[in-house]
């Protein structure tokens, strides 16, 4: 175990650690007033974001969770570039899970949206007050100075001051109560492409992610936990498990009744990973299956179908009298579409390091939510949240599975029973089959066509278990947010409409996956309405064009309303650089799709190819309209990554459950993309001056349907459910 | 005792034959650029050289690593200086998980392959999986390595 021993404590300080030494406290950095600043006698520090030395290292605090979106290089490069500094004193350091740092919740696609600005005001704050030390220094008024790559230059006379040498006068001067931000012209990071600034760590295996947390002394454990949601442990027999070397104790743990607490099971404790998963095995547990036993997920899946062929609760917004329209109409058009549960599968599994001790609990894990791991740690141990410290690793994969720290409480319960460090290890098998999962969803569409082929009535049902049942136990109708992305809320200007949801009662855990509700409500609408235009002898582009309707911008209670203007924007944008409505060899089509999330502008035009009924991607062009970019190369990164992971869903992706057990296991049935089935992929994003947007998330939606639009333009048939694997054509 | 040579230098370890090498170089040895993705040889997160041969360290036992020369993602050879250039270059990975087996495999496709064309780069590559979905920037990259060589 030399490895392991000779690795001190201080490596993670120096990783992933704040500043030690009371060098720091607290501030709510979006209130002006707030800013506290925290320098010392070495360190010129005017907020909790910005840390100089006297050598000119400027370590900035990075309070979102990296977990591939590039976050710690984009919020970095948006304060050091409001800083006028230089990118390679620049040295990222992540913040531990605290609430002075404001919100570090990682998801939703809302890091550079909500916190752009506050980052970029951290930054000019210390600017202008490394302006006025200098301006002190020389006996010139601010406005006689500038600044440039860690310097402040005097206009006067071109003398030059390194930020480096005025820490000690910059820690005399007081915050200022008001900074201006730079103007876009002269931006030297923002919008520009700007490599990871962990890209050496990477392609050198050094970055430390949550499962190469190290501890002296460390433990290793698995849990058995049981095949269906929220069973118990009847009986165990532990014998051949503490037979294997390396297995130290076995034991069982109780489920905690939180959203984010442990499903609970039997532990096994040992001094290498390996014996952990090898104890497991050869555990012997009767478990009592509980309430969800009989889960069988096709069956439900179907059960949901029929729900949405009845009448439903009705959701807002009506408009009309969908029934007229549906009477006058031409021709009706209906159709139901059907998801199957998704999971996440980051590469990097689930794991957690805890050390509970003297009162102190330690975790380092990779964690999309630190406040919350630092509140369940807390709750589980009954001890206030100031005795948690959550260091937050590089997460390999995030995709919501890590918003919800359940593995981080197990790490912790482990931890305070065996007195020592635990680091708790999901296999691939665990993470697979005991996840929070992508809810199933089934839809039903149907529309009425006057005689010009205009969609004149919409009713729209959709039924899925709800996110909510994780946190309320027996909610079972969707939560307003859920119905919000994009189903009752589509950006067509049509007369009559009613939207419905049916009831859907949980059988597992349901939590987010990226992209969410979008996923399966772009899948329905973006199918159907290409049903439409078929039906209506239109071409697919123009015929959403026009449902969409004139430029407008809706009345809506949102931060950043919808812009018809800038949707089709992004759809003519993708349709052109495909080159729409050309002539393409036998067997190929183009399929188009485009959805509005997390305020977010996105369409992708697919080509494929069915030949010998066997489909073949060969192009993706996707056009992001995300307002201001931080990274460029980063947000074109997400959008290939987006494409791939709709690929996933559209060719692939499936969890089924029987008799309450998932079917699934590892990636050899859970299967995701690889490298040969990805065709080359366009990205184009569009540059404007409005508010910052979501980016991790939006790409995802318009690429199943785009690929089932094209399928069904190459061949003419319809497919509306996934995976397509399913359908025998992958 | 047991001794492993990893990256060229040798590490005296006490573990069970049958661990695998994976386990064992993370766990015991204490180098965790090589990563666990799923235990049974279907996503190549744990690739590592042996013998200059790409290998799955999840599905060989430790055993059957005893003698011979393992190279690791902490290690060095040509084409991964050369690759790890590219990658830069291309600014490749999202969440970097899984680029440490992406990388070696890559160079033990230059080694057997030194100008790849996209289809022998799929078919060398398809046996990594890349969560986040950087597969085109790394048939790039490797494309752009061979440049590099061959400048």
């Amino acid at each position: 175990m030399e490895g392991i021993q000779n690795m001190s404590r201080r490596n993670f300080v120096k990783v992933f650690g704040l500043a030690s030494g009371g060098l720091i406290i607290g501030c709510q950095f979006t209130s002006e007033n707030e800013i506290v600043r925290i320098d010392d006698g070495t360190t010129f520090a005017p907020n909790l974001f910005v840390q100089l030395k006297k050598d000119g290292k400027l370590i900035l605090i990075c309070s979102r969770s990296e977990m591939g979106q590039g976050i710690r290089t984009s919020l970095g490069s948006a304060i050091a570039d409001e800083m006028d500094a230089d990118w390679k004193y620049v040295e990222i350091q992540q913040a531990t899970g605290d609430k002075k740092f404001g919100n570090q919740n990682t998801d939703g696609s809302r890091s550079v949206r909500t916190i752009l600005a506050p980052m970029r005001k951290m930054g000019a704050i210390a600017k202008a007050m490394l302006v006025s030390a200098a301006a002190k220094k020389w006996e010139v008024s601010e406005a006689d100075c500038t600044t440039k790559m860690h310097y402040v230059i005097n206009k006067n006379n071109n003398k030059k001051l390194f930020f480096g040498d005025l820490v000690e006068d910059a820690m005399k001067i007081e915050v200022p109560k008001n900074v201006t931000l730079k103007n876009k012209k002269d931006f030297n990071y923002i919008g520009k492409k700007l490599k990871s600034i962990d890209i050496n760590d990477f392609t050198h295996g050094s970055a430390t992610f949550g499962i190469d947390a190290r501890l002296p002394n460390m433990k290793f454990a698995t849990i058995a936990r049981c095949p269906s949601a929220f069973g118990s442990v009847k009986s165990v027999d532990k014998t051949k498990a503490m037979a294997i070397a390396g297995v130290e104790d076995v034991f069982e743990v109780e489920r905690v009744k939180r959203p984010f607490g442990m499903l609970g099971g039997v532990a096994v404790i040992a001094n290498n990973t390996w014996s952990a998963i090898q104890g497991r095995n050869n555990l012997e547990i009767t478990w009592d299956k509980g309430s969800n036993a009989k889960y069988d997920s096709k069956k439900y899946t179907q059960r949901l179908t029929n729900r949405v062929h009845t009448r439903a609760k009705v959701v807002p917004p009506t408009k009309g009298s969908v029934n007229k329209a549906f009477a006058n109409a031409s021709q009706i058009v209906e159709a139901t579409y059907q998801l199957p549960h998704l999971v996440h599968a980051p590469m990097e599994v689930p794991n957690a390091l805890v050390w509970v001790h003297d009162g102190k609990c330690e975790v380092w894990a990779p964690v999309q939510s630190p406040q919350s791991a630092r509140a369940e740690a807390a709750a589980y141990l009954g001890i206030d949240e100031e005795h948690v410290t959550i260091n937050v690793t590089f997460l390999g994969g995030g995709f919501g599975r890590k918003s919800k720290p359940d593995f981080v409480v197990e790490a912790v319960a482990l931890s305070k029973k065996m007195n020592a460090p635990v680091q708790i290890v999901w296999t691939r098998e665990d993470d697979i089959q005991h996840s929070y999962y992508h809810t199933t969803n089934a839809q039903y569409l149907k529309a009425s066509l006057d005689k010009n082929g205009t969609v004149t009535g919409w009713l729209h049902r959709t039924a899925f278990p709800t996110i909510n049942s994780t946190f309320m136990p027996g909610a079972n109708y969707a939560a307003g947010w859920e119905i919000g992305q994009g189903m009752n809320n589509n950006p067509f200007e049509i007369e009559n409409v009613r939207y419905e949801n049916a009831k859907a009662e949980p059988h597992v855990r349901i939590g987010w996956l990226r992209s969410v509700c979008a996923i399966f409500h772009s899948f329905g609408i973006n199918s159907f309405i290409d049903e439409l235009a078929a039906k209506a002898e239109k071409d697919p582009l123009q015929f959403k064009l026009d449902l969409i309707g004139k430029d407008r911008i809706r009345e809506e209670k949102s931060p950043h309303p919808l812009n018809t203007k800038r949707l089709k924007n992004v759809m003519n944008i993708a349709a052109k650089k495909a080159n729409w409505g050309r002539k393409l060899p036998e067997g190929h089509a183009l399929g188009i799709a485009f959805y509005y999330s997390f305020y977010s502008y996105v369409a992708t035009v697919v080509e494929v190819s069915v030949i010998n009924n066997k489909v073949k991607l060969h192009n993706v062009w996707t056009a992001l309209d995300c307002g201001m970019y931080l990274n460029k190369d980063n947000v074109i990164n997400q959008m290939e990554g987006s494409a791939v992971f709709g690929m996933s869903i559209a060719l692939h992706g499936k969890i089924t459950a029987k008799d309450g057990a998932i079917e699934q296991s590892n990636f050899h049935d859970y299967i995701l993309t690889r490298m040969h089935e990805v065709p080359p992929i366009d990205i184009t994003i569009v540059d404007n001056d409005e508010a910052p947007t979501g980016v991790g998330e939006p790409g995802v939606p318009p690429v199943a349907p785009a690929i089932v639009n094209a399928i069904y333009n190459a061949t003419g048939k319809r497919y509306r459910t996934l995976p397509l694997s399913e359908h025998g054509i992958v | 005792m047991k001794t492993l040579t990893i990256n060229g230098k040798n590490h005296n370890i006490e573990a069970h034959d049958d661990m695998p090498l994976l386990w064992a170089i993370r766990d015991i040895v204490g180098l965790t650029g090589t990563k666990y993705g799923c235990g049974v040889s279907q996503c190549g997160a744990c690739s590592i050289l042996i013998d200059g041969e790409l290998a799955r360290s999840c599905s060989l036992p430790l055993s059957y690593g005893i003698g011979k020369n393992i190279t690791t993602i902490e290690g060095k050879t040509d084409n991964l200086e050369i690759l790890r250039k590219a990658w830069s270059e291309i600014n490749v990975p999202q969440c970097g998980y899984c680029q440490s087996g992406q990388l070696i495999a890559a160079s033990a496709l230059l080694d057997n392959n030194p100008n790849p064309t996209d289809e022998d780069i799929d078919a060398a590559m398809s046996g990594n999986i890349c969560r986040c979905g950087t597969y085109p920037r790394i048939r790039k990259a490797i494309h752009t390595a061979v440049k590099l060589k061959n400048k």
